[in-house]
Formats: structure tokens, C-alpha cells, sequence
């Protein structure tokens, strides 16, 4: 077993018309033993910006620490919020790791196999708001229901000029 | 060894609160060579006056302005080395910057950071304050920028400024020609204008150095030829 299918997770996001949408599960277990259903994986940066933390949950948490850290500290020097673009070059800098830029949708936890699936069946460029959050609601239902080690309903936050507060589903 | 245990530091407040160190660095920089600097709406340009000790310097191997990034550049008065060792901290900030954002080094930042360690050269043991000012010129999100940089580490945001010899009549020139609306052609033009006023002797492309960036974001040293502002 990977360490990252540990706690199990499914992490989603997409981007539409002038709006995106991330998503995530709410399973916390050890293997196959579920220990809560109410576990955060989408952390917010600011009122534009977040990021879902799949793989390890414990690493997941440190991650968002430095993270929040490095993003305060960033705000106190250039008065300004990072762009998503500048984010991401933050943690691919942390990782180590190259990230490259989703134009549609990215997927990523030990559901991501049915996540891809899900998202190239249902994903279609440029969707309004509404469609967009109900597309990767569907997307993320459907493929944690595939996967064992994710689930327990999710957590959606679809984001359009004004940010709506934390959707939770089935 | 020092002479006492007091020698670490050459910066020691004198009893009246200076730090004669670096009023004396900046006595360096009155008595180097004038640079002056112009934001104009579209864009900024810095000058400087290149003496050359004999005429048997090849002009062509000196260079006073120097690429910090490719959309900023910056001008010293005062001694060339020191400007060097600045200049070679800059450009590593920058791309330490870039390493981590992957995105140019904004023009404020970079001027924190040079300053920074101009600061830190009035209070570390065993170094002395570096010899020089500097006027940064930048183009980035928040457009035109020049700033000037002390050797205390203070830095200011100006529209124009000067610095190095006849610093008081530079500025009083560039209080007359300044306008808010100076397109860079302009600014070029009045750069030129006010080093003349102070040169001695014949103004050519061989003894000033111009740089200039404008909304193409690109720094460029003595971009154009200059021969049709030497007439008269």
C-alpha cells in the first residue's frame, strides 16, 4: 500500500466561465477503518484562493501550515494577495516537485482513477456557476462510490464573485 | 586585532546621534560622479555622466548602468566597486525570487531587499557602509519606478531625482522641467538637458550613459542614438 491511499481521499477542482469549483470527500480512516466523516481537505488561502490536500492527512495538515505561513508573510511584505499562478510556483517550490497548470479540471487522492473518468464523461468547457458546481458534485459522488478508502459526502466550494459558504452533500 | 574592544563595529553613534560613517559615505557619493534619474508617464530613464581618468581608457569597457532584471535597471554615484558588489547581491535576490515565484521580482521588492543589505553594511562588524547611491528604474504591474537608495538603506520613490555632484542644481533643473504628464521622449530629452548644465566641457555619446524602460518592459542602456540631442 502507498502512503498516500493511508487515509484515503478524493480532492477535485474545475474551472468554468468565470468561476471554478473544488471539491472534496469527508472520510479520515486508517486503511479500511473510517475514524471521522467531517474531515476538512479543501483549505482556503484567501477569498480567492484554495488548495485541496490529498494523499497523507497529517502531512496534509503541516502542508497547509507552511503554506498559510508562507502566504502571511507574503501578504506583510507586498500588500497583495498571490495569484493562483505564484501559489502554485510556491508549492511546487515546497514539494520539490513540478506542477504543471489544469486548463479544465485536476483530480488527485486514492479516487483519483474514478475522478479521472468521471471528469473527461462530464466535464464541458465554459460552464456557468450552477452547472459547474452540480457537474463536479456528480463527479465526486460518483467516483468516491467507486473507491473504498474515500467518501462520507463532500465538501464543494464553488467560487463566482461572490464566495457561497460550504456546501455539503449527500 | 582592533585597538579596543569598541573596533568591531566602524559605526558608532557619536553623542550628537549621527553615525559619522555614513555621512562620510555619504560624502563619497556627493563628491562621485552626477546620475539623475525621470519617471515619465510611459516609462523612466536614467542617466549618468561617464569621466574617464585619461583619454586613453577604451570608453567603450566601462559601463555605469547595469540589467538587474530584464525590466529593471539601476545607476550608482560614488565608487564603482561597491556599486558592483550591489549589483551582484541584486541580481541573486532577483533570481532567488524568480526560482520561487516564477514571476519577475516587482520593482518595490528588489529595491527592499538592496537596501536591506545596504543597511546591514552600517551595522555589521568588520565592513564599512558602501560608498554609493543608487537609483533603481523599473517598469513592472504597478508601471514606471525609480527609487533611490542610500547608503544608510533608506530609499525613496521619486519623480524624478539626482544625486552625486551638483546634485542641488541638478534638482533645482529637473523642479523646473518636471510635469506629471512627460511622455519618455521627453524625460530623455530633459535627462540629457540637465547632465549638460553640469558637465564641464562637450557633452557627447562617448562621456554619458542613458538607460531607459518604457511599457514593453525592457530595460535598455543607450537604446537609441542620442546625436540629434547634443546640437547646440
Amino acid at each position: 500500500m502507498s502512503i498516500f491511499e493511508y487515509n484515503g481521499s478524493a480532492v477535485v477542482a474545475m474551472v468554468g466561465k468565470n468561476c471554478f469549483a473544488i471539491a472534496s470527500d469527508r472520510r479520515l480512516g486508517v486503511q479500511l477503518q473510517t475514524i471521522a466523516t467531517d474531515f476538512q481537505k479543501i483549505y482556503k488561502i484567501h477569498d480567492k484562493l484554495f488548495i485541496g490536500l490529498s494523499g497523507l492527512a497529517t502531512d496534509a495538515q503541516t502542508m497547509y501550515q507552511k503554506l498559510v505561513f508562507r502566504h502571511k508573510l507574503y501578504q506583510l511584505r507586498e500588500e497583495r494577495n498571490m495569484k493562483p499562478e505564484t501559489f502554485a510556483s510556491l508549492v511546487s517550490a515546497l514539494l520539490y516537485e513540478k506542477r504543471e497548470l489544469a486548463k479544465d479540471f485536476v483530480v488527485s487522492g486514492s479516487a483519483s482513477e474514478s475522478l479521472y473518468g468521471a471528469c473527461e464523461a462530464m466535464f464541458k468547457p465554459d460552464m456557468e456557476p450552477e452547472e459547474l458546481f452540480e457537474t463536479i458534485s456528480q463527479a465526486l459522488l460518483s467516483s468516491v462510490d467507486r473507491d473504498c478508502l474515500s467518501g462520507w459526502g463532500g465538501h464543494a466550494k464553488p467560487w463566482y464573485s461572490v464566495l457561497l459558504e460550504n456546501v455539503v452533500l449527500g | 586585532m582592533g585597538d579596543s574592544q569598541y573596533s568591531f563595529s566602524l559605526t558608532t553613534f557619536s553623542p550628537s546621534g549621527k553615525l559619522v560613517q555614513i555621512e562620510h559615505a555619504l560624502t563619497a557619493v556627493g563628491s562621485g560622479q552626477t546620475s539623475l534619474g525621470i519617471k515619465a508617464a510611459n516609462g523612466v530613464v536614467i542617466a549618468t555622466e561617464k569621466k574617464l581618468p585619461s583619454i586613453l581608457v577604451d570608453e567603450a569597457s566601462v559601463q555605469k548602468i547595469q540589467i538587474l532584471t530584464p525590466n529593471i535597471g539601476v545607476v550608482y554615484s560614488g565608487m564603482g566597486p561597491d556599486s558592483r558588489v550591489l549589483v551582484r547581491k541584486s541580481r541573486k535576490q532577483a533570481e532567488r525570487y524568480h526560482r520561487l515565484y516564477k514571476e519577475p521580482i516587482p520593482v518595490t521588492q528588489l529595491v527592499r531587499e538592496t537596501a536591506g543589505v545596504m543597511q546591514e553594511f552600517t551595522q555589521s562588524g568588520g565592513v564599512r557602509p558602501f560608498g554609493v547611491s543608487l537609483l533603481v528604474a523599473g517598469f513592472d504591474d504597478k508601471g514606471p519606478q525609480l527609487y533611490q537608495v542610500d547608503p544608510s538603506g533608506s530609499y525613496f520613490s521619486w519623480k524624478a531625482s539626482a544625486m552625486g555632484k551638483n546634485v542641488s542644481n541638478a534638482k533645482t533643473f529637473l523642479e523646473k522641467r518636471y510635469t506629471d504628464d512627460m511622455e519618455l521622449d521627453d524625460a530623455v530629452h530633459t535627462a540629457i538637458l540637465t547632465l549638460k548644465e553640469g558637465f564641464e566641457g562637450q557633452i557627447s555619446e562617448k562621456n554619458i550613459e542613458i538607460g531607459i524602460v518604457g511599457t514593453d518592459k525592457k530595460f535598455r542602456q543607450s537604446p537609441i542614438k542620442f546625436s540629434d540631442c547634443f546640437e547646440k
